[in-house]
């Protein structure tokens, strides 16, 4: 017996951009992230290194790594969203 | 003493979650109801949930504690623990809706519909839940003691009553609106307390809002004699010196007091500075500073900046100051802060455990090094990397986590309250670094246990603050534990029961046996939370991160990504990420040093495996994959076309 969705969701013809886009936009991250920490192994110094108004660069990385989580999180919904009408009004039309 | 208005705002607290419990029982007669709220939960109040669920113990007690005595160290557990929602997000929040029901081994076993999937998926959530488990209950003991006055394990059996009887009685719906309400609280109260810090501004000679006079340590001249040391100050007594992990520590005599000190050259001068130190007699009495442990002889709190950008004494103080005054002058290479550190040593029959501290400059304060070796062997560095790998993989691998995306009516519903979950978690991490640096330089971190360094800040600004914050410490306590424990009763009554002993007759029976699963794992939880006691709760939190990254988060990826993984793949995955995870954690330095043994000796060298046990399971997925192909059932068209051709 096959486990059915809490709620059925009908087909969404949207699903292999928001995939395809999901994974490009990991991939930005994941490289921002990987480079965090080769600096904090490699170099570590360098994260004591005053920034911007008396901030550090590990201060300045670490919000910055958190903001643009949300930025990309941002990007990510608008575009999935924009796509997700455009599909829904061709189907329409 | 036991204040009257923390103990009043606490019943409030358990009281409201209780009455929201029966209130929404109603909703929880139906499996659906009971273990997905009936997917009707707003977007909005869903992602606050997450932040509710996300928020643990770990991330409010332990990662400010963690901040407070090893500075940025800690502050990258929220990064990671933030970077984490990035591949929620972008790799398995609407997939993972589309295919589940009510945990998330019917999304990987969607596919398949394989009983070695559903076996190998439920016993993985059991058990990353209950590594979850630990330290929220740990969490909870911590915090009843200040608050109420209560041992540890007082605490941590009432956390367990009072969850079970939510969980029991109404399930995910009144536990999404647990975790929404603290969730608000939390992020609420955090930033006040963020406002208060920066109003407060700096000092050299913090006074705990005026509440406790700051004391400054000592230091005696002394010089060296032969083998022993002699204080400048004769009324003083050198009984002995010893060095233990490269600290010298003398144990000094006076008017029948005896106490300990550590021996330092400071600009080639040597000298003795005062310590704290707990001593175990072979009786089994306490002497807490070289007098008989009680209600008013207890260890200081401690913390406090010596300079504050070269200024020192009253001409240091900053009044008050911006956010990012704040953290510059911290991080001021010209600032130093006094940090404390724990060495323990054998005194003929007697445990000692001396708590000096040492001065430490800003600039290493904010960059990361002081608890992480990164400047370290290259074991010491695969180490932290090995922790920020498992923390980003981790989170959307967490069942308590995943489960909440079936709560919501729909894909893009799931999308969205996950970008409401980035934004509350990210805005409350940033504040983590506040309120951990305001505990270290404020001189409330407790030496016994830096897990209190965040409710005892809250302290320092009155008894209103400190309740709130407790009440609010404790309330995140109850959700994390009951979205756990939800998770746990889904994998038993739905996954085991069910779906792969086909024993449950109906929906009622499920949600009975759902309840009996949650009294059961809330039983074990009490049991872990007391074994458990004293460990920082963030570092328990990242070893289960690492459990749930090797045993999940491969087979939620190559099931979404490759098409030629196989049921069998999956569950040997599943499988040989849960067993090289926690047998490489059993064989670590962490466990030998918890059981008395010698770290060094460790076989396994890393104290987190994420960096082998995580490839170890993506690897044997392919492998397994590959070579049961042959085997594998052609894939029920109507599940595969809702993956593929949707």
């Amino acid at each position: 017996m096959l486990h059915e969705p809490a709620v059925q969701a009908g087909k969404d013809p949207a699903f292999p951009f928001k995939r395809k886009l999901g994974v490009r936009l990991f991939c930005v991250y994941a490289l921002v992230y990987a480079a965090f920490i080769a600096i904090n192994v490699i170099k570590p110094q360098i994260m004591e290194t005053i920034v911007l108004g008396g901030l550090n660069l590990a201060v300045i990385y670490g919000f910055g790594l958190i903001l643009f989580a949300l930025i990309l999180a941002l990007i990510y919904s608008s575009i999935c969203s924009r796509r997700e009408r455009s599909l829904a009004e061709s189907k329409g039309a | 003493m036991v204040q009257a208005l923390p103990v009043v705002l606490f019943i409030l607290i358990v009281s409201l979650v209780l009455a929201m419990s029966f209130y929404f029982a109603r909703k929880a007669k139906s499996a659906s109801g009971y273990y997905a709220a009936g997917g009707s939960i707003h977007w909005g109040v869903n992602g606050i949930a997450f932040a509710g669920d996300y928020l643990s113990a770990a991330s409010f007690l332990g990662i400010c504690g963690m901040i407070a005595t090893a500075g940025y160290d800690g502050f990258l557990y929220s990064i990671g623990y933030l970077a984490g929602w990035i591949v929620a997000l972008f790799i398995v929040a609407e997939p993972l809706k589309r295919l589940g029901k009510y945990t998330f081994t019917d999304a990987i076993d969607s596919k398949f519909n394989s009983k070695g999937i559903k076996l190998m998926a439920a016993i993985s959530t059991l058990v990353v839940s209950l590594f979850y488990l630990i330290p929220q209950m740990v969490g909870a003991g911590v915090l009843v003691t200040p608050l109420l006055g209560l041992p540890h394990y007082v605490g941590v059996i009432m956390v367990g009553i009072i969850v079970i009887t939510i969980v029991a009685t109404a399930g995910m719906t009144s536990t999404t609106y647990v975790q929404f309400i603290k969730g608000a609280l939390l992020i609420v109260f955090s930033t006040i307390l963020v406002v208060g810090l920066c109003v407060r501004g700096l000092s050299t000679t913090p006074d705990q809002g005026g509440q406790v006079p700051f004391h400054d340590y000592v230091s005696i001249p002394a010089s060296r004699s032969g083998d022993t040391i002699v204080p400048a100050d004769a009324s003083y007594r050198v009984q002995s010196v010893t060095t233990v992990k490269g600290v010298e520590l003398a144990r000094l005599e006076k008017s029948g007091l005896v106490t300990w000190w550590q021996v330092e050259t400071v600009d080639g001068s040597l000298s003795l500075r005062e310590t704290q130190s707990v001593v175990t007699l072979a009786s089994g009495e306490r002497l807490v500073n070289g007098r008989a442990e009680s209600a008013d002889n207890r260890l200081a709190l401690v913390g406090n900046m010596e300079r504050i950008d070269g200024q020192t004494g009253e001409a240091a103080d900053t009044g008050p100051i911006s956010p990012f005054r704040f953290l510059a002058l911290i991080g001021s290479p010209d600032s130093t802060i006094r940090l404390w550190k724990e060495v323990k040593l054998k005194d003929g029959d007697d445990k000692v455990s001396v708590y000096y501290d040492r001065p430490v400059s800003g600039n290493r304060i904010m960059r990361p090094g002081l608890s992480f070796k990164v400047e370290g062997t290259p074991l010491e560095r695969i180490d932290f990397i090995s922790l920020m790998i498992a923390l980003f993989l981790g989170t959307a691998a967490l069942p308590h986590i995943l489960i909440r995306y079936y709560t919501v009516p729909s894909p893009k519903a799931a999308r969205k309250s996950t970008i409401v979950a980035i934004a509350a978690i990210g805005a409350f991490y940033i504040l983590t670094l506040f309120m951990g640096l305001g505990a270290m330089t404020n001189g409330v971190v407790n030496l016994a246990d830096n897990n209190m360094s965040a409710p005892l800040l809250a302290r320092s600004f009155g008894t209103f603050l400190f309740s709130m914050i407790s009440a609010i410490a404790f309330a995140t306590v109850l959700g994390t534990v009951s979205g756990l424990i939800i998770a746990a009763s889904g994998a038993v009554a739905h996954d085991l029961m069910d779906r792969f002993g086909g024993i449950i007759k109906d929906d009622k029976h499920k949600v009975r046996a759902g309840k009996v699963a949650a009294f059961v794992v809330g039983a074990l939880a009490i049991v872990l939370g007391i074994l458990f006691k004293g460990q920082n709760v963030s570092f328990l939190v990242g070893l289960a991160f690492a459990v749930a990254a090797s045993a999940n988060l491969p087979s939620i990826v190559m099931m979404l990504f490759w098409k030629r993984t196989t049921s069998k793949g999956i569950s040997a995955s599943i499988l040989v990420g849960i067993l090289s995870s926690i047998g490489l954690i059993l064989l670590s330095p962490t466990m030998f040093e918890l059981f008395g043994l010698d770290p060094a000796s460790a076989p396994f060298p890393l104290k987190n495996p994420g960096i082998v046990s995580i490839p170890l399971s993506f690897i044997t997925i392919v492998v397994v994959s590959l070579l049961t192909k042959a085997d594998q059932l052609p894939e029920p068209g109507e599940k595969a076309a809702l993956l593929q051709k949707a």
